[in-house]
């Protein structure tokens, strides 16, 4: 069970309010070491911006957020860089931190695109550039990752490869993982808590409880409850690059 | 050789352009060139209050451009008014304010020309000292926020999520600009300081690929505008101020050539 210090992030029915609407109001929820939580949620559903006041971005929120580290990547849903900046991918990389070579080698040869290691930012495609940031979070070995949509645009084998990584990371780093996705396959398969937003929590729990949960249902219709029997079956074995079946 | 104001006024002119290059480096990234001339055209004032003060220059200019930044956070805060008409709001308003109170000082013969364009004849040792010791000072402290002022410039998000306090960086990089308009005015005067900080960095965009090679790029275009800009000012008799920025225009007109190369090399 969970001990005060594996907490790395909490907030405490916290919510954010922008021009008197509300974005999303009374969240609670705890990221652990070796945790992953996700959001899911329709657009508009304050899922992103629960992920900020987690962050610390938004300073004038109701309730209140613990934050227990500083070590944090953060992988935002949008990004919008100015290109009159000269910036290699390189460059990038070392943003917020100085990270070593090897480890900024390493990441960039996890997400699969070390090869664009001195190319210029702005010259990449949607897919290579969210592999970019993923690496540069993932680098400087943080305690917390927050990943906001991280495989939007990147192509469907490249989607689940990225996914087994993160799972792997939350393992081998042991870092606590706030995960947004729209994605309910991997929702289902690689979370230990889901919360289910809707400018409010409608419900969370294991992704078990979520997916029986009735107002889990008519957010994403009956089909998305059945994407759980589709992922129990697919537990017992997993696809190489071949094609051919592994089992588990 | 040469005489002695001559050389003072290179040195000054050198010491100037290792500060600019960098910080025009922000200014270009930040698109904050509006945000310089309405420091600079604030300079006016200060000059004028030195003068009534009998205080130093340099430092009543600092003192005004900073009072001026924070004015304008907090009309920003305050009002519903776009951002550059703020800007332009206070630099009119107080380049006018600072003429008027000019006009007032008829005891004191003021050379207009030389605050507004620059004069070389002017530069004195403690000017000098002043752009050296400045210098340094703000050279050092950019250096100390450069990781937070440079992760937001690319991200705000990024650099705030992973606790990098963007904000202190940008309210001291706005400290820094004011300070670098004081230590320069004498030379490139008020209605031209921008040009010193915009051109050499926007000239070495054209020819960098990382943000190390533009900082480096802009200070060597930087010293290149100064020794030219003084040496045809001398030569031809003009104002110091036009004749730096006229040859960091050339610069920058080169470097235009090496950006049609580089697009003709990628067809």
């Amino acid at each position: 069970m969970s001990t005060e210090n594996s907490t790395l992030v909490k907030l405490n029915n916290a919510g954010f309010k922008q021009n008197d609407k509300w974005l999303v109001e009374g969240v609670s929820l705890t990221v652990e070491k070796g945790k992953i939580v996700t959001l899911i949620g329709p657009n508009g559903s304050g899922k992103s911006t629960t992920a900020k006041i987690a962050l610390g971005i938004y300073k004038n929120i109701e309730g209140s957020v613990e934050k227990y580290t500083n070590k944090v990547g953060y992988v935002p849903q949008k990004i919008s860089i100015d290109w009159t900046l000269p910036l290699r991918v390189y460059d990038f990389m070392l943003l917020t931190e100085n990270i070593k070579d090897e480890a900024i080698d390493e990441a960039l040869t996890l997400t699969g695109v070390i090869h664009l290691k001195n190319k210029n930012l702005g010259n990449l495609s949607g897919g290579e550039f969210q592999r970019v940031l993923i690496a540069r979070a993932i680098s400087k070995q943080p305690e917390l990752l927050v990943l906001d949509e991280p495989v939007q645009g990147v192509d469907y084998t490249g989607e689940i490869a990225l996914y087994e990584l993160i799972k792997r990371i939350s393992d081998t780093l042991n870092c606590g993982i706030l995960l947004i996705s729209h994605d309910l396959h991997t929702v289902m398969t690689a979370t230990d808590h889901v919360v289910c937003l809707n400018g409010h929590v409608c419900c969370s729990g294991s992704p078990m409880d979520v997916a029986k949960n009735n107002e889990y249902k008519s957010l994403f219709g009956e089909q998305a409850s059945q994407i759980l029997s589709v992922y129990e079956h697919k537990h017992d074995h997993v696809h190489s690059d071949e094609g051919e079946i592994k089992k588990n | 050789m040469f005489d002695d104001f001559f050389i003072r006024a290179l040195f000054a002119g050198i010491g100037i352009a290792f500060v600019t290059g960098p910080l025009g480096c922000f200014v270009v990234w930040r698109r904050l060139s509006y945000f310089g001339d309405t420091l600079a055209h604030s300079a006016l004032l200060g000059v004028t209050m030195a003068y009534t003060l009998d205080l130093n220059i340099a430092i009543s200019v600092f003192l005004i451009s900073s009072v001026i930044a924070l004015i304008l956070i907090q009309l920003q805060k305050k009002t519903n008014l776009p951002g550059d008409a703020l800007l332009g709001l206070l630099a009119h308003s107080s380049l006018a304010v600072g003429l008027v109170v000019i006009g007032f000082l008829a005891f004191i013969r003021f050379d207009i020309m030389g605050l507004l364009f620059g004069d070389i004849l002017a530069v004195t040792t403690d000017d000098l000292i002043i752009i050296w010791t400045g210098g340094a000072v703000i050279l050092l402290v950019l250096k100390l926020i450069w990781k937070p002022l440079f992760a937001s410039t690319v991200n705000y998000e990024l650099a705030e999520a992973e606790g990098l306090n963007p904000d202190r960086a940008k309210a001291i990089f706005t400290i820094l600009m004011a300070a670098v308009i004081a230590i320069s005015i004498k030379m490139v005067g008020l209605l031209l300081i921008t040009g010193m900080l915009i051109i050499p960095a926007a000239m070495a965009r054209n020819i960098s690929d990382s943000p190390q090679k533009m900082v480096i790029f802009s200070i060597v275009g930087g010293l290149l505008s100064v020794v030219l800009g003084l040496y045809s000012s001398l030569e031809f008799n003009t104002s110091s101020g036009p004749s730096i920025i006229a040859a960091s225009l050339v610069l920058f007109i080169l470097s235009l050539f090496k950006i049609k190369q580089s697009i003709k090399l990628k067809n």
